[in-house]
């Protein structure tokens, strides 16, 4: 078995979620090199979309932009920011990838400040961008995150893009289109989904080596645990070469793994 | 003349400032005097800046952070000092780390700002949050594109469907309002029209005729909304060019105010089948911004102490540096091999 490193991990395992024929809003990083690995292996058809406009490129390298002249490189169309977030909100887009500085159990996301939002922040951060709209309006959204219990909080300083809020029936009741929401959340340690009951965690798979302890030591909330757990199945030989011949051959995301 | 009533945020409400109020009467009343004379509008970078930039203007700039912005009019609104302006921050990176080390703003609406995408968090630009030196009001990046399109459309708002239950929400302008048709719930999402638009296209006529290739992110809407509009061109063309191919025509003459021609004007950011964005002075820029001593100097030596776009072009490599940066834009590194070690030598 070929060894791998985290992010190579958490982006093959995030690709095999991105079938054929469905629609993909991702920025730069992990993410886009998730959907750039399934275009390649199991989803030819896979619409890949960038905020600022960049439509079905056929990506020749890892942009480092979300706007850059990369993200409509031979695409289906170099349209605008409109015209991508349109799409979302009358329900177009299957998925979309999305981080943050801090997570809670629901997956509430904080890319704004640390610190209380009374207060001039500790630290600033870039804002919502495009995140706030894309986890209102997207079918579901993804995560592809380091986990530890810096991140992984129980209350975020500031929820600027909204996962299941308060829990069962708080995002339609807040006014958001029903049926969206936090779909999976790809860590070095797990595959986390949102039980269907509470909406909260529920650590459904754990990668080789990693035990429950590890995982809720790096965790600053309570976790629910599928029954049974499974075992993330490794990354495959095929998915490693082509994330590394191809994929990001210079090694600029998985170099960071 | 309507009287408009505007609800203050706070107590139950939305508590961020609405810097920019929607009355599309009043804006009908000014696009009504706008003039519509096709007349050359070619100017330079410093008397465009000078003659329609003012202290306390509400600001927007095209493309995307690094990707198609007019570098070349935001450093001359630096060299001459504006101050108190307010800025839209519809992915605002390079462009708002340059109008936070020159210290030209005091308020922003913000979906993005501070961040250079995966480069890292400009310091100066954090530095206007944590100080509390901004009146800060939250959004995201399609809040403000729809703000926009409110603006072409002329009408107060838009309705959506994004930001609700968010701390976002709590620090934006919206407001919140039932559908008559369907009773769902919507964000009103108030009209924007800046006070001055900054894009930068690839091509343009003396009249200000206007093609961006490429995605257009906001700035189909930008030019439309925006009270006054200044482009800065990668090169003019003939009208008679816009004449026999209209279908290209991203904004028509009657939206501009004036037209500036700068080559490479969008470096260090990407400019689409132009050249790619120089990372290496990226980089430079978030280095210097560590401490307040080596900005000034950074921005003494490319900005303050040059005259014209051109000079601070020369500093930074001049057209050997954009040479490698066109390879670059057209991925000749696989037909040519690697492009010659990025130009450092020169700097």
């Amino acid at each position: 078995m070929t060894a791998y490193n985290q992010m190579e991990l958490m982006i093959a395992l995030a690709a095999r979620y991105l079938e054929d024929d469905s629609t993909v809003v991702v920025g730069t990083g992990a993410p886009c090199a998730a959907a750039m690995l399934a275009q390649r292996l199991h989803s030819p058809q896979l619409v890949i979309m960038f905020e600022a406009g960049g439509m079905g490129p056929q990506l020749p390298s890892m942009p480092i932009s979300v706007g850059d002249s990369r993200t409509f490189y031979r695409g289906l169309s170099a349209s605008s920011m409109s015209e991508i977030m349109d799409l979302c909100q009358r329900g177009m887009i299957d998925y979309t990838f999305l981080g943050g500085a801090q997570v809670d159990a629901y997956g509430n996301l904080n890319s704004t400040q640390i610190g209380p939002p009374s207060q001039p922040p500790r630290v600033r951060l870039p804002g919502s961008g495009g995140a706030n709209d894309l986890a209102s309006l997207c079918w579901r959204t993804m995560m592809i995150t380091p986990q530890d219990k810096r991140r992984f909080v129980e209350k975020v300083d500031f929820i600027t893009s909204p996962g299941y809020l308060s829990g069962p029936g708080a995002r339609e009741e807040a006014g958001l289109p029903p049926g969206s929401g936090p779909y999976k959340v790809i860590t070095q340690l797990a595959i986390i989904g949102f039980c269907p009951q509470t909406l909260r965690m529920q650590v459904e798979s754990l990668h080789p080596g990693v035990t429950r302890e590890d995982v809720m030591e790096n965790t600053g909330f309570e976790l629910l645990w599928r029954d049974p757990l499974e075992k993330t199945d490794p990354p495959r030989e095929e998915e490693l070469r082509v994330l590394r011949e191809d994929v990001d051959p210079y090694g600029y995301i998985i170099g960071r793994g | 003349m309507h009287t408009y009533v505007i609800s203050k945020g706070g107590d139950d409400l939305p508590e961020g400032t609405l810097f920019v109020h929607p009355d599309p009467d009043a804006m009908r009343d000014w696009f009504r005097a706008k003039p519509k004379g096709m007349t050359s509008k070619l100017t330079s970078a410093r008397e465009a800046i000078g003659e329609l930039v003012k202290d306390g203007d509400y600001l927007a700039v095209g493309g995307f952070g690094t990707n198609r912005i007019t570098t070349a009019l935001l450093h001359e609104i630096m060299r001459q000092g504006r101050k108190n302006l307010g800025m839209s921050g519809h992915t605002a990176t390079h462009d708002f780390q340059l109008m936070a080390a020159g210290q030209c703003l005091d308020r922003v609406d913000v979906a993005y700002v501070v961040g250079l995408e995966a480069r890292g968090l400009s310091r100066s630009a954090r530095r206007l949050f944590e100080q509390d030196q901004l009146d800060v009001t939250e959004w995201t990046n399609a809040a403000l594109a729809w703000r926009y399109r409110a603006a072409v459309m002329g009408v107060p708002f838009l309705p959506a469907r994004i930001m609700f239950g968010t701390d976002t929400y709590e620090k934006s302008a919206a407001r919140e309002i039932r559908c008559p048709f369907t009773g769902m719930k919507l964000a009103a999402l108030p009209a924007l029209s800046p006070d001055v638009a900054l894009i930068h296209v690839h091509e343009a006529d003396v009249y200000g005729n206007a093609v961006i290739s490429g995605i257009t992110v906001s700035d189909w809407e930008l030019a439309r909304a925006s009270k006054r509009v200044i482009i800065s061109a990668e090169r003019l063309i003939p009208h008679e060019s816009i004449r026999s191919q209209p279908q290209r025509t991203t904004i028509p003459y009657f939206c501009v105010d004036a037209v500036v021609e700068v080559p490479y004007g969008s470096f260090p950011g990407n400019m689409a089948y132009e050249y790619f964005s120089d990372e290496d002075h990226l980089k430079a820029w978030l280095e210097a911004e560590r401490d307040p001593e080596t900005l000034q100097a950074f921005l003494e030596r490319y900005i303050y102490g040059v005259e014209t776009f051109s000079e601070y072009l020369d500093r930074c490599g001049g057209l050997d540096r954009m040479q490698e940066l066109r390879r670059l834009e057209f991925l000749l590194d696989r037909e040519v091999g690697p492009a010659p070690a990025a130009g450092e030598g020169k700097r």
